[in-house]
């Protein structure tokens, strides 16, 4: 693997290449090599451009709450919160916040992306940005 | 734009059956009576019906069954995918394959019994791979995220919502035929339970049995067949996203470019609507479309609401028959809001009635705020 976290893409299998990432712990975007137009969920091509010239890359994992939901469930079961992510390089997703009650996680709020491994599958889940970046 | 829509096409029957419970029936027997009683309001023989529009929530291949079900051998079969607003894409079509003289009889037709076969939504969609991880409500928690950002964004506030529940109560309670009756408050919107916020129970779509059947032809014969046949005056669809994480901004939905393309058809605007009829699956809902589709500016839907500007003797009439919130909802209602616009439009609509209509929109939403179709309905005073 290259050392710059870029990986060329030759045989393209995207949901599975992206959980295997997962599961190793990496959390990896895609992009346009031709417009470095980054997206999300990864595909067979770039959508609108329909370009095939892609590769995988690491995100900086930065992130903004763009909307939230928590779904409530019938007790003992806690609540959970469901969030709208915007990267900071462009597209969105949809995730959960984790180190917080449900009701404390705002619209607009600074988050960073974690790979939990959950029932030995990799998953992508954010927590509160430290101090220092959500001041920058 | 051109002039092949307008009024080149009309409904000459409209007809529901089964709302509310349904028990015993099979989804495709609730499609087949209503269709029956739609041809027999236009006096259509079954045998004529050239062109068969179906959705059925249990089968995939749906179309095929009904024209064998019927005993037909229709030209056009279509049995499209687009959700709730599959019927306003029927109309669509249908208009077209009317107005070009391939078929001469088309009939759009649901049946669904999710209520007493399954007690909730029956649906064949497929939880999205890239969502599923999070444990969404779907659909519910989808719109529940387009509310969050309405709210964030404009103001929109958990009472303005529960208003578009009070007054779909309102228009319920003139309505016979609705699932939901009885008194309804803002309060008890707010106290009731919640599902994913900011939606509580009310804020959400019933979960109902019920059927519904339209029957188009062309605008020569509509004339000779009944009384006030319902024109086509303008139908449109326009799909921007699948699921609610990939929609570019959970305020805007496509109803924007369905609703514009299908005025500039009519050649109206919404300023000549008497009546609307919206796809409410969520309280949100109602606000996003009357925005979208210019009733009031974006981000003004929820004060446009308030103080019941939308319930019976309001400003603007509003899902008239109760809608998917106190009426009916077997899952994809969108053909609903055509079979009430086509009441309004024929005077047939009894405690509910608005005086004079000449323009009813029906809008329909299919998936979470996907795929929007339009459909602007006239009487024989707009042709």
């Amino acid at each position: 693997m290259a050392a710059n976290d870029i990986v060329a893409i030759g045989d393209l299998h995207p949901n599975r290449d992206y959980q295997a990432f997962l599961d190793q712990g990496r959390f990896m975007l895609m992009r346009d090599r031709t417009t470095g137009e980054p997206f999300f969920y990864p595909r067979i091509m770039a959508p609108v451009t329909g370009s095939r010239d892609l590769e995988w890359f690491e995100p900086s994992g930065r992130g903004t709450v763009y909307a939230v939901t928590i779904v409530h469930r019938r007790p003992p079961t806690p609540n959970h919160n469901v969030v709208l992510v915007d990267l900071a390089e462009g597209p969105r997703l949809m995730s959960r916040v984790e180190g917080l009650t449900p009701e404390d996680v705002k619209i607009g709020m600074a988050v960073q992306a974690r790979v939990a491994q959950v029932d030995g599958k990799g998953v992508l889940l954010f927590d509160p940005a430290p101090a220092e970046e959500r001041a920058a | 734009m051109n002039d092949f829509i307008r009024g080149k096409t009309a409904i000459v029957g409209a007809a529901t059956f089964g709302i509310g419970e349904a028990p015993g029936y099979e989804t495709i027997d609730l499609a087949a009576r209503a269709s029956i009683d739609a041809l027999d309001q236009a006096g259509i023989a079954l045998k004529d019906v050239d062109g068969l529009f179906l959705a059925l929530p249990d089968d995939m291949l749906s179309g095929l069954s009904f024209a064998e079900y019927l005993g037909l051998r229709p030209k056009l079969t279509d049995n499209n995918r687009t959700g709730g607003s599959a019927f306003q894409t029927y109309v669509y079509h249908a208009a077209l394959a009317l107005a070009a003289g391939e078929i001469d009889t088309a009939l759009i037709a649901y049946g669904s019994n999710q209520r007493t076969k399954a007690g909730k939504l029956m649906t064949p969609a497929q939880q999205f791979t890239w969502e599923d991880p999070y444990q969404p409500i779907l659909p519910a928690s989808s719109y529940a995220l387009a509310a969050s950002r309405h709210m964030h964004e404009f103001g929109t506030t958990r009472e303005q919502l529960a208003e578009v529940a009070v007054s779909a109560r309102g228009w319920a309670n003139l309505n016979p035929d609705a699932f939901a009756k009885g008194p309804l408050t803002i309060d008890d919107c707010l106290s009731s339970r919640m599902v994913s916020t900011p939606l509580t129970v009310r804020d959400c779509c019933l979960v109902t049995d019920g059927a519904a059947a339209i029957v188009m032809t062309r605008a020569d014969r509509a004339r000779d067949l009944v009384a006030k046949p319902a024109y086509v005056l303008g139908a449109a669809a326009a799909t921007w996203n699948r699921n609610i994480s990939a929609m570019a901004d959970l305020t805007v939905t496509a109803a924007l470019e369905s609703g514009q393309r299908a005025y500039a058809q009519a050649k109206l605007g919404p300023q000549d609507v008497d009546v609307v009829e919206l796809y409410d699956a969520f309280t949100i809902n109602t606000i996003l479309f009357l925005e979208d589709l210019g009733f009031c500016p974006k981000g003004e839907g929820g004060r446009f609401v308030s103080g019941g500007a939308i319930a019976p003797g309001g400003s603007l009439p509003v899902n008239t028959n109760g809608g998917g919130l106190s009426c009916v909802h077997p899952g994809m209602y969108g053909l609903f809001t055509i079979v009430e616009s086509v009441a309004q439009i024929t005077g047939t609509a009894g405690a509910r009635q608005i005086p004079d209509v000449d323009v009813a929109i029906a809008h329909g939403n299919g998936g979470t705020l996907s795929s929007q179709a339009t459909v602007i309905l006239g009487s024989g005073a707009t042709v």
